[in-house]
C-alpha cells in the first residue's frame, strides 16, 4: 500500500470522547475500507478492533460542545450534508460516500426506490400488491417504504403485507410479532399463511420426520412456494420482496463459483414474469439499495424489526461468497453495485443449454422436472419416504405421478435417514 | 430470510486425500510420477504426452492460427507462459504430421520501472530473459514498458480486422503448407532481437508517476493491465505479427474471471477471458495455456527443467485486501485448497459466455472503451445498475442546482479530509457535476476545465474503466496518445452533433 498516514489516533479519539461526538476510523485513505465508530473514550485502539487508520471521520452531536483546542476544532468542524448543506450530516452513505444529513438521506433512500420502480416499470396502477414481511430489517424497511411512495406518488396499489408461518416453535414467534406491529404502524392488512395450512406439515412436525440434518432443503423449497401459494390464495397480482444490492450481487458470485449459468443469467433480474399458473410475478424494489443503508434506514427512522438470520447453516457457497463480498465491499465499497453491474450485462453464447423451465404436473409450479420440488419432497413426507426430495431421484417421478408403489429396494434407500 | 435454497452440498466434494496409486493410469506399466487429480496419475512420459498434445489440441480445436503466420509470444518470466514457450519450441521439433506450423517471436515488456525495480535490478532481470530467449532460437523484442509514453495514437484505435476467413478456408492453407514446405526444417531468420534500449530516467519517472496517480492499488493494477496490453499491441503491430499469444493458464483464468465481475467488467468477460481476444481488430490475443492448471504447469516445468524468472509484480508483497485483484486471487485460491472443483467450475463459466454483439470488429469507435477498448457497456436502460448509481450521486448532492451555495459552506466539509490529501484530489474524487458548478463559483478546488477533461473522458469509457479513472487523482498523467485521442473522438462527436440531421444512417460513423 502507498504511505499511510499514521495519525496519532489514540490522541484525537480522546479528546473527542470528552464531547459528544462520534469518531468514524476507516482503514483506508479518502474514508475508504474497513471503518469502526467510537462514541467513548479508548485507550487501546486494537481493543476496539482499528488495525489501522487511514483517514478520521468526525461525526458531532446535536449537543456537542464547543471543542477547546485548536486541533481538536479542525477535527470537529461540522460536516454540513452534502445535499442541503445546510444541517449537519449525520451519517456517511456507504453507497455514494457522501455525508448527508437525515432528512436527506431519508429522501435520497426513497427516492432512489422510486426511480427504481418506475424505471423498471414494476407495477401497475390498481394492482394488489403483497409485501413479503418477514420481520426482518429488509422486509420492514420495504414495507414502510412501500407504503409512503404509493402515497407519496400516488400508485394506486392495494399494499398488504404477506407473512409465512413455518410452524417452528420458538423462532417465527418473534419475528411475526414484528410483523403484527407492523401491520398496526402501517395499517397494512396482515396474512399469515401457514405451511400447516398450505402443506398439511409443520416444520416441527417435518423435522421430527427427516432429523435436523436435512430440514433446510425443506425449509427453503417450501417457503419459496409458501409465499406463491399464499399470493394466489390471496389473489395478490404480485409480490414484492426484501431482497437487496448485497442479496443480488452474491447470489451473482454464488453462481459463477457453483458454475450455474442458467441461474447466473436470471439472478439480476429485477421482476419475474408470470410463467405458468402457479406463480406470482415477483419483484425487488431495493434491488439498488445497500444493505448498510437499510440498516441506517431502519435506524434512523426507528423501525422495528427482529434480526431473523437463518437459524440453520447457510448454503456453503453462499457463505463464501457472502465472506467475499464483504471483503470486496472494503476494498471498494462500489463493489456491491459493480459486481450487479456485471451480472447484468453477462451475454451467454448461443448454444449452451439452458434448462427448459417447465411446470410441474401436480401443483403447476415452474419446475424443471415432472414434479417440483416441493411435491416431491410432499410425497415423501406424505409416504414416509422422507429421503425422497433430499438426494436426486427424477427416476421416480413417473411413478410418483401415476400412484404406482416403489419396490422394496427403493423404499429402503429412501426411508433411512441419518440423524 | 432461510437462503438455504438448494442442496448444493453434494458437489462440494473436499479435498480427498490423494489416492497413490503405484501405477500409471494411461499406459498401466510404468510407475506414476504425478497425480493431477484424484484418479489422474500419469507416469513421467505418458505425462510429457498428455501435456504436449492438451496444447496443440486447443490450437487445433480453434483453429485461428494460420500456417506461416507471425506469432508473438508474450513472455513474462512467469511458470505459465515460459511453459507456453516451451511448448511452442516442442511443436516445432515434432514431425511433419504433428509440427506446429505458425512463425513464433517473443516479447517481454520489462514493468521493473513500474513496479520500483532499481536499474541495476532491472538489467539483470532483462539479462536473465534474454538468454533464455536467446537459447530458442526466436526472434525476440525485450520492450520497456516505458515506451507507452511514445505509443501512437492508433493504439487505441481498432483496426480492420483481415476479411473473415471462410472455415475452409484453414483446411486449405494447412494442406498447401504440408505439400509446399512442411517436410522442411523452418529456419529461424536470422537471430533477430531487439534490445532494451537504455531507458532515460524521465520516462521511468513520467511512468511512476502515471501509475502513482492511482491512488487505488486496485486501479493501478488495472491501469498498469491495460497499459501492458497497449504496448503488447504496438509491438506486435511494428513488428509484422497479427496474434498474440498470453500465459494464462487455467487458474489464472478463474481468478481473472471473478476479478473482472468485481470490478464491473461482465460485458468483456468473454474477451477477458476466452480463447480468441479481437477487441483490437487486427491483433488477436490467444490463450492457448488456458487448459492447463498452474498446478500441471508447475509439475510439468520441473520434471521437465522449464526455468522461469521470477519478476515482482505491483501487488507482490501486498496483503490480501490490499486489491480486488489481490483478494479475488487469495479467495480462489483458499476455496481450490479446500474444493478441488473451483478453478475448473469457475473457468467453465468462462467457456459459456460470449462478448456481446454489436457489430463486431467494425464496431463504431464512439462504441469503444478509450482504455481497455471494449465495447461500450454504458448505453443501459433506465432499470440498471449503472442508472441506479448515477442517481444516487445525484441524489446524494445538491437538490436544486441554482440554489445559492456560499464558498465557505463548499469549505466547511473540506477540512474533514486528511491532510494529505490534496484539495483538487477531494473534489475530483466526487465526481459530479456540481463539483465543477462550485468551481467555476469560486470555490477553487480545481479548475472547471480539469473535471470537465475528467468528466468527458469518463464518457468514452466502459463502465470499469471509469471506476479506475475515479481512483486517479489527475487525468494528466495519462499518456498522451490516450489524451489526443480522447480529444479526437470528442472532435468527431461534436461533427458528427453538427451534421446530425444530414446524416441517413445512424450507425455510419465514416470511421
Ligand atoms: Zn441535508
Ligand atoms: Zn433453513
Ligand atoms: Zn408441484
Ligand atoms: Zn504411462
Ligand atoms: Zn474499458
Amino acid at each position: 500500500m502507498a504511505t499511510e498516514h499514521q495519525k496519532p489516533a489514540t490522541q484525537q479519539q480522546q479528546q473527542a470522547g470528552v464531547s459528544s461526538f462520534t469518531l468514524v476510523i476507516y482503514e483506508q485513505e479518502n474514508f475508504q475500507g474497513r471503518c469502526h465508530e467510537l462514541t467513548g473514550p479508548s485507550n487501546n485502539l486494537q481493543e476496539a478492533g482499528v488495525e489501522k487508520v487511514g483517514s478520521i471521520l468526525v461525526l458531532c452531536g446535536p449537543g456537542a460542545k464547543k471543542p477547546g483546542n485548536l486541533q481538536t476544532q479542525r477535527l470537529a468542524m461540522p460536516v454540513l450534508c452534502s445535499s442541503c448543506a445546510e444541517k449537519r450530516a449525520a451519517l456517511k452513505r456507504p453507497k455514494t460516500g457522501h455525508s448527508l444529513c437525515k432528512d436527506c438521506f431519508f429522501w435520497a433512500f426513497e427516492e432512489e426506490v422510486h426511480q427504481t420502480i418506475v424505471a423498471a416499470k414494476l407495477f401497475k396502477h390498481g394492482e394488489i400488491v403483497g409485501i413479503a414481511a418477514s420481520g426482518g430489517k429488509d422486509s420492514t424497511v420495504l414495507a414502510h417504504v412501500m407504503k409512503l411512495l404509493n402515497e407519496r406518488y400516488d400508485y394506486g396499489l392495494e399494499l398488504m403485507l404477506l407473512s409465512v408461518d413455518e410452524g417452528i416453535t420458538g423462532y417465527r414467534d418473534d419475528s411475526l410479532e414484528t410483523v403484527k406491529r407492523n401491520q398496526q404502524q402501517y395499517e397494512l392488512p396482515l396474512k399469515i399463511v401457514s405451511y400447516e395450512e398450505l402443506y398439511g406439515w409443520t416444520m416441527d412436525a417435518i423435522v421430527k420426520q427427516v432429523g435436523l440434518k436435512n430440514n433446510c432443503t425443506f425449509c427453503g423449497v417450501f417457503r419459496r412456494q409458501a409465499l406463491d401459494r399464499g399470493a394466489i390464495m390471496l389473489k395478490v397480482d404480485k409480490i414484492c420482496t426484501g431482497h437487496n444490492a448485497d442479496d443480488v450481487a452474491e447470489t451473482v458470485l454464488m453462481n459463477v463459483l457453483r458454475g450455474d449459468i442458467a441461474r447466473l443469467r436470471r439472478c439480476t433480474a429485477i421482476s419475474t414474469s408470470s410463467e405458468g399458473d402457479g406463480v406470482v410475478p415477483r419483484c425487488k424494489p431495493l434491488k439498488y439499495a445497500y444493505e448498510k443503508e437499510i440498516v441506517l434506514y431502519a435506524y434512523f427512522k426507528k423501525l422495528d424489526y427482529f434480526s431473523t438470520e437463518c437459524i440453520y447453516s447457510p448454503n456453503a457457497y453462499r457463505g463464501y461468497a457472502r465472506t467475499f463480498l464483504k471483503d470486496l465491499e472494503s476494498v471498494r465499497p462500489s463493489s456491491i453495485i459493480d459486481v450487479i453491474h456485471s451480472g447484468e450485462n453477462l451475454s451467454v453464447r448461443d448454444g449452451v443449454k439452458m434448462p427448459v423451465q417447465g411446470t410441474c404436473n401436480r401443483c403447476g409450479y415452474i419446475s424443471s422436472q415432472a414434479l417440483c420440488k416441493s411435491c416431491v419432497l410432499l410425497e415423501g413426507l406424505n409416504r414416509g419416504l422422507p429421503k425422497l426430495g433430499i438426494g436426486k431421484h427424477h427416476r421416480l417421478h413417473g411413478k410418483i405421478l401415476s400412484q404406482q408403489p416403489l419396490t422394496e429396494k427403493e423404499e429402503r434407500k429412501l426411508k433411512a435417514v441419518d440423524f | 430470510m432461510c437462503q438455504v435454497d438448494e442442496d448444493y452440498h453434494d458437489q462440494l466434494e473436499h479435498a480427498d486425500a490423494p489416492s497413490v496409486s503405484k501405477k500409471c493410469a494411461k499406459c498401466k506399466e510404468a510407475t506414476a510420477a504425478v497425480v493431477i487429480r484424484a484418479g489422474d496419475t500419469y507416469c513421467r512420459d505418458c505425462f510429457k504426452e498428455y501435456f504436449i498434445h492438451k496444447f496443440r489440441a486447443m490450437l487445433g480445436k480453434n483453429r485461428i492460427i494460420f500456417p506461416g503466420e507471425k506469432v508473438l509470444l508474450a513472455v513474462s518470466g512467469g511458470p505459465s507462459s515460459c511453459s507456453m514457450l516451451s511448448q511452442v519450441q516442442e511443436g516445432l521439433s515434432q514431425n511433419a504430421h504433428k509440427k506446429l506450423r505458425f512463425l513464433p517471436g517473443i516479447v517481454y515488456i520489462d514493468e521493473g520501472g513500474a513496479v520500483g525495480q532499481s536499474v541495476e535490478e532491472r538489467r539483470r532481470t532483462v539479462a536473465e530473459l534474454r538468454a533464455l530467449f536467446r537459447a530458442t532460437g526466436f526472434p525476440f523484442h525485450i520492450v520497456p514498458l516505458e515506451q507507452v509514453l511514445d505509443l501512437p495514437g492508433s493504439v487505441v484505435t481498432v483496426a480492420p480486422s483481415p476479411s473473415e476467413q471462410p472455415a475452409s478456408a484453414y483446411k486449405a492453407a494447412v494442406d498447401h503448407f504440408i505439400q509446399s514446405d512442411g517436410g522442411s526444417r523452418l529456419t529461424p531468420q536470422e537471430e533477430q532481437e531487439t534490445s532494451h534500449p537504455d531507458v532515460q530516467e524521465s520516462h521511468t519517472q513520467s511512468l511512476q508517476q502515471l501509475i502513482g496517480s492511482a491512488k487505488t492499488l486496485t486501479a493501478r493494477e488495472d491501469l498498469l493491465s491495460t497499459l501492458r496490453h497497449h504496448v503488447l499491441v504496438h509491438t506486435a503491430r511494428t513488428e509484422g505479427y497479427s496474434k498474440v499469444m498470453l500465459g494464462d493458464n487455467c487458474t489464472r483464468l478463474a481468478v481473472k474471471l471473478l476479478t473482472s465481475i468485481s470490478l464491473g467488467r461482465g460485458a468483456q468477460l468473454a474477451q477477458d477471458t476466452g480463447f480468441s481476444d479481437s477487441r483490437y481488430g487486427d491483433i488477436i490475443l490467444v490463450r492457448p495455456m488456458r487448459d492447463y492448471s498452474a498446478k500441471e504447469i508447475a509439475y510439468y516445468n520441473r520434471m521437465f527443467t522449464v526455468s522461469s524468472v521470477f519478476i515482482p509484480g505491483l501487488d507482490t508483497m501486498a496483503t490480501d485486501k490490499a486489491s480486488i485483484q489481490r483478494l479475488t486471487e487469495s479467495f480462489v485460491t483458499k476455496l481450490q485448497a479446500g474444493f478441488p472443483s473451483t478453478v475448473s467450475t469457475i473457468y467453465r463459466t468462462s467457456e459459456k459466455l460470449q462478448t456481446v454483439c454489436r457489430s463486431s470488429s467494425t464496431a463504431d469507435l464512439f462504441d469503444r472503451c478509450l482504455l481497455c477498448m471494449c465495447a461500450l457497456d454504458t448505453a443501459v436502460e433506465d432499470a440498471s445498475a449503472f442508472k441506479a448509481t448515477q442517481i444516487s450521486e445525484k441524489l446524494s448532492q445538491t437538490k436544486s442546482p441554482g440554489a445559492p451555495r456560499t464558498k465557505t459552506q463548499r469549505q466547511i466539509q473540506a477540512p474533514v479530509e486528511s491532510e494529505s490529501t490534496a484539495p483538487s484530489r477531494q473534489c475530483c474524487s466526487s465526481g459530479g457535476e456540481n463539483c465543477g458548478r462550485a468551481a467555476a463559483g469560486g470555490g477553487g478546488c480545481c479548475s472547471s476545465a480539469k473535471l470537465s477533461e475528467t468528466t468527458n473522458l469518463k464518457s468514452l469509457m466502459c463502465y470499469s474503466c471509469q471506476l479506475t479513472i475515479k481512483d486517479m487523482t489527475s487525468v494528466e498523467r495519462l499518456p498522451q496518445y490516450i489524451l489526443s485521442e480522447a480529444q479526437r473522438r470528442q472532435r468527431r462527436s461534436q461533427m458528427r452533433e453538427e451534421i446530425s440531421e444530414f446524416l441517413l444512417d445512424e450507425g455510419d460513423g465514416g470511421d
